[in-house]
């Protein structure tokens, strides 16, 4: 079954067009990768979902053309976007940070559970609860970006560059948490990734973007095995 | 000393309506980012709103409650359909337009009720009450008290309500927030709402004392941007404090300072602010901000 299914789409920042026509689709439960350089269209395109963006062509999520809608709507249909800088709320504690992650949610209890959950997929969290965000390390700052996207109990979670900035032990612990996320919960997953080592560890198939559309897509053993995507993404 | 505590009291009071326009216009900057210099017209028009209805003999505290309403439903009007067009835009634009509409908001209120000094109905008697062998008026009691009690409502609405972690939330990244699902527009039309309501209250307060004309809150706006300065943009309690200190020594130093008296004692808070913030940039109680790399 097929949960979100990019047609065509094609996006610009004024005269300038980021996205020629992309398309790729994210099954149920699965993980989907983007890869390619800096300004391919990676984060445009997450961003052309979630509404923040203005786009054309078609994108489909569980049956519904959610082709502009505004930012809040698409996070009500069940899509939790953690945005390239991770966008944590700096003034805000990292309880209340979740709290506003479950801000659509009206079963206190659920609630409370799933913050139990988070803190318990990212320990690092338990200890800072009380703390302001912006007094948290890079590290921990993307870790909750992801737990405050949990919060809303997506059905769909887009990634952006979650290792940006971070050494690579801590990605990786990112990276593993994501992954236990993954086979726990069954939510799907769309993941932006420079770093594509990583990408492959999590995700099932990928896309590579080139100025703005697909150049190449399939398994991420099939595209491990290319040369052209060993040299430029895998580091020989 | 009993002309001394009657002074510190008339300085809290009036302290306390400068202190309710420099709430709002914190509230409507953590919002928004933006300075509304419109802040205190609409408190005005909604102050008129109140003199209307006493006027056809709707009782006093009704009135005030009605004008409250009305201000809120115009703050959010206001928002909706003038401020949105410029809130993503150049922030000076924003603010030129904030001023526009405070000398537009003037103008109609003059057209319709002219510039003449109304007599406003005072929520308090005019009588003293003895307190430790000082006689003070109830009104300044009365109105200092009013500000505490919206100031307590209004960090109970942020600190302990659902609605209120939204709107800081709204406030620090309205994109990052709407990612969360939280309907940034009608949040901030609910945030212009609550700063107009809180300036319905000033207005009211204010202007049994100053009676009611177009231009009755100018002064005080410029003192409640004062206070704003001076407390520092991020701390509604250090806002109402600075608010509180402005007020009473301006009323101080009138009186005791001899070369001051009635005429340049609008001068005294921004020589203070002059003072504070080559001191302290960031006003009294405000956060410093650091910036990240």
């Amino acid at each position: 079954m097929t949960l979100l299914e990019l047609e065509d789409v094609t996006a610009s920042y004024g005269p300038v067009q980021v996205l020629d026509g992309v398309s790729l689709s994210v099954p149920e439960n699965g993980a989907f990768g983007i890869l390619g350089a800096n300004g391919a269209g990676k984060t445009t395109t997450l961003r052309a979902i979630s509404g923040t963006v203005r786009a054309g062509g078609r994108i489909v999520f569980a049956g519904k053309d959610i082709r502009g809608l505004r930012p809040d709507r698409v996070a009500a249909l069940g899509i939790a976007h953690v945005p390239e800088g991770r966008g944590t709320l700096g003034d805000l504690t990292v309880r209340e940070n979740l709290r506003v992650g479950a801000y659509l949610r009206k079963d206190s209890k659920g609630i409370d559970e799933d913050i139990e959950y988070c803190l318990d997929l990212f320990p690092n969290l338990r200890e800072r609860i009380s703390s302001n965000a912006s007094a948290l390390s890079g590290g921990e700052q993307q870790m909750l970006a992801v737990a405050r996207a949990i919060m809303s109990k997506p059905r769909l979670l887009l990634l952006d560059e979650a290792s940006l900035g971070l050494a690579p032990s801590t990605a990786k612990n990112v990276y593993d948490a994501i992954r236990r996320l993954r086979v726990e919960s069954g939510i799907a997953m769309l993941v932006v990734e420079q770093n594509a080592n990583l990408a492959f560890t999590l995700v099932d198939s990928a896309t590579v973007l080139e100025t703005g559309r697909n150049v190449l897509t399939g398994t991420s053993a099939e595209l491990k095995g290319m040369d052209e995507i060993r040299r430029a993404y895998l580091g020989g | 000393m009993e002309k001394f505590i009657q002074l510190v009291v008339d300085g809290l009071s009036i302290g306390s309506v400068y202190a309710a326009i420099a709430l709002a216009i914190v509230l409507v900057h953590s919002a928004t980012g933006l300075i509304n210099f419109a802040q205190g017209g609409m408190a005005v028009l909604a102050t008129y709103v109140a003199w209307v209805l006493t006027n056809r003999g709707v009782p006093l505290v009704l009135a005030i409650l009605g004008s409250i309403l009305f201000s809120f439903v115009l703050g959010a009007v206001v928002e909706r359909y003038l401020m949105r067009r410029f809130e993503r835009g150049d922030p000076d634009t924003a603010v030129v337009v904030t001023i526009g509409l405070l000398t537009l908001i003037t103008g109609i209120a003059g057209w319709l009720w002219t510039y003449n000094n109304q007599q406003f109905p005072s929520l308090f008697p005019l009588d003293t009450v003895s307190l430790l062998g000082v006689s003070i008026s109830i009104r300044s009691i009365g109105t200092t008290l009013v500000i505490i009690v919206a100031m307590v409502l209004l960090q109970g609405l942020f600190f302990g309500t659902k609605l209120g972690l939204a709107l800081r939330a709204v406030a620090i990244n309205p994109q990052s927030a709407a990612f969360s699902g939280l309907p940034v527009e009608r949040l901030l039309m609910v945030g212009w709402g609550l700063a107009a309501a809180l300036g319905a209250v000033a207005g009211a307060l204010v202007a049994p004392q100053l009676t009611l004309t177009p231009g009755m809150l100018d002064s005080v706006l410029v003192y409640g941007l004062a206070a704003v300065i001076l407390g520092g943009l991020t701390s509604p309690v250090g806002v109402v404090i600075a608010a509180w200190i402005i007020g009473v020594l301006e009323n101080l130093a009138a009186v005791y300072v001899g070369f001051i008296g009635f005429d340049l004692k609008v001068a005294v808070p921004f020589i203070l602010i002059f003072v504070v913030l080559i001191v302290r940039p960031q006003g009294l109680f405000g956060r410093k901000t650091v910036v990240r790399v």
